[in-house]
């Protein structure tokens, strides 16, 4: 877990009163992401299919397909903890390595169900919940943070489904920020994209070529050398959860190792 | 004027707006050009009027099977397949709050399965044929957000990062197969004829519309079907998973 401490600034309790939801929060990144916003004071709330062992905050079982399953959740979150101020659209599938040729029907309207649509209700009933006012929190004010990929900025990184349904992501994103911007509701949303990270995301592959390989591979894809640790990418989400990030919305936050950022030079060859 | 002599164009979505123009331009520059569309009225309508140049085959784009025989009835009649424009699609206003789940799901089947399920469709009738080009038109709304548009924003997106999938995996495969996104602003089609009625204060439906575009107009649907036509053509051989704007300056 990472200091409270923030260079000179003690982070601790910078959100406490807060109450955050984090989607797919059992593992991964979104386990990262809950680790981070409770080291920072709010109270997260862990909504998934599975529960992790020993993880943090509290859990719901949730199904981010499911219109009821969010209805259910809201109304747990503002009974039990009384607000929102945070939703992590995190929850998502790669969907295997189906290409153009090779994906079926089934398993695109799949990985749509859960990464597109999954993050569209998320965001629905998200701002429901923040607009949702009380005696402990005056303003519909939020932060909205859904994560998209580097698959929703290029494609090579996945599946033909999972590209769509992140770049699904990433223009959604841009509709719900500037719609909560025109009805004023002080609530941001903003679309994060990571690069190869270390998580059960990738479980398939390891499968496939097995874990030292695969991540020597995904490592080499990275100007920077290496995939990142999931809780890199908490502390992007961190920060635009927070009001370090008031004037950010509608933004892409690539987290990708520079994946995106454009051409190196080549290893020159070394004759033998 | 043959810029596209001896290619057979699928067009989906080819019996009005921006689909219609492209087929006009596809019949004009010696290709053939196949209208695949919901409203068989207008489809065979336009077919009749391009002559011998045309074929009209119905077509769902949401539906697997229906892509299948569009494409079959295409090679059956012109002998191959060279060109696929994914332009069927619909466009909804909705806000985050106000579009449901049915409503979400059903503009991306339409513009996000759709243009998939076209560019599964005619991949394999253009490898027989030795390559070909496909061209999916997004919209300006794929790359910048709408408060208005929620549900189309997700589709063109989805659209714009399919694209460039089936791009790359053409090429990986060595299939002489280029894809590429086209993105338009509004562009004065059936598609935009709802917003034309709504006027916001003083101003008309079309002079709000008018007034995004640098241009000070909407565009035409023959000037998208031109972008389309250097795409599906060999002009623009060295452009694949590329995203063509044609907006009148809306982007810049």
């Amino acid at each position: 877990m990472r200091p409270d401490r923030y260079g000179d600034v003690d982070m601790s309790g910078e959100l406490s009163g807060q109450v955050a939801i984090v989607t797919g929060g059992a593992s991964g990144i979104g386990a990262a992401s809950a680790t981070l916003l409770a080291a920072a004071g709010a109270a997260v709330v862990v909504a998934d299919l599975n529960a992790a062992k020993d993880g943090i905050g509290r859990f719901v079982r949730h199904d981010v397909t499911a219109e009821e399953s969010w209805q259910a959740l809201l109304a747990d979150v503002l009974e039990r903890e009384g607000r929102l101020d945070i939703m992590i659209n995190n929850a998502g599938i790669s969907g295997g390595a189906g290409s153009v040729e090779s994906t079926d029907v089934e398993t695109w309207q799949r990985v749509q169900a859960v990464n597109a649509e999954g993050v569209f209700l998320g965001c629905k009933y998200a701002i429901q919940g923040m607009k949702r006012t009380g005696p402990d929190k005056s303003t519909s004010k939020g932060s909205i943070v859904n994560i998209s990929s580097v698959a929703g900025l290029q494609a090579g990184a996945g599946s033909i489904a999972y590209t769509a349904s992140k770049g699904a992501v990433r223009l959604l994103s841009k509709s719900v920020a500037l719609y909560c911007a025109e009805q004023k509701y002080d609530i941001r949303c903003n679309s994060v994209h990571p690069g190869g990270v270390d998580t059960p995301i990738f479980d398939l592959l390891w499968q496939f070529m097995g874990r030292d390989q695969g991540k020597a591979m995904i490592d080499k894809r990275h100007p920077i050398g290496r995939m990142a640790e999931p809780s890199e990418i908490g502390e992007v989400v961190l920060w635009l959860a927070s009001d370090r990030s008031s004037f950010v919305t509608g933004a892409e936050i690539a987290a990708d190792g520079g994946i995106t950022t454009g051409l190196m030079r080549r290893q020159p060859f070394v004759a033998s | 004027m043959s810029r596209l002599e001896g290619k057979v164009v699928l067009i989906s979505g080819g019996a009005s707006g921006i689909g219609a123009a492209t087929a006009r331009l596809v019949a004009r520059e010696g290709g053939k050009a196949v209208l695949a569309d919901r409203d068989e009225a207008k489809g065979r309508a336009l077919a009749d009027e391009l002559g011998d140049g045309a074929l009209f085959t119905a077509l769902d784009v949401a539906d697997e099977t229906s892509w299948t025989k569009a494409v079959a009835a295409t090679v059956e009649t012109f002998g191959g397949l060279h060109g696929l424009l994914n332009a069927a699609g619909v466009g909804v206003r909705n806000s985050i709050e106000d579009c449901s789940l049915a409503e979400f799901r059903r503009v991306n089947d339409i513009n996000g399965l759709g243009t998939f399920l076209g560019c599964k469709a005619a991949i394999p009738a253009m490898k027989q044929a030795g390559g070909g080009s496909i061209v999916n038109i997004s919209s300006v709304l794929g790359l910048r957000g709408a408060s208005y548009a929620m549900a189309y924003c997700a589709s063109k997106g989805a659209v714009r990062l399919l694209t460039k999938h089936v791009a790359l995996h053409c090429a990986q495969m060595k299939y002489n197969i280029r894809c590429n996104s086209v993105h338009p602003g509004y562009i004065d089609t059936p598609m935009i004829a709802p917003r034309l009625d709504q006027s916001i204060g003083n101003m008309s439906g079309r002079q709000s519309l008018e007034e995004l575009h640098p241009l000070g107009r909407l565009g035409r649907a023959e000037e998208v079907a031109h972008m389309i036509l250097f795409l599906l053509s060999d002009e623009s051989s060295f452009s694949t998973g590329s995203e063509f704007v044609c907006d009148g300056g809306l982007t810049a």
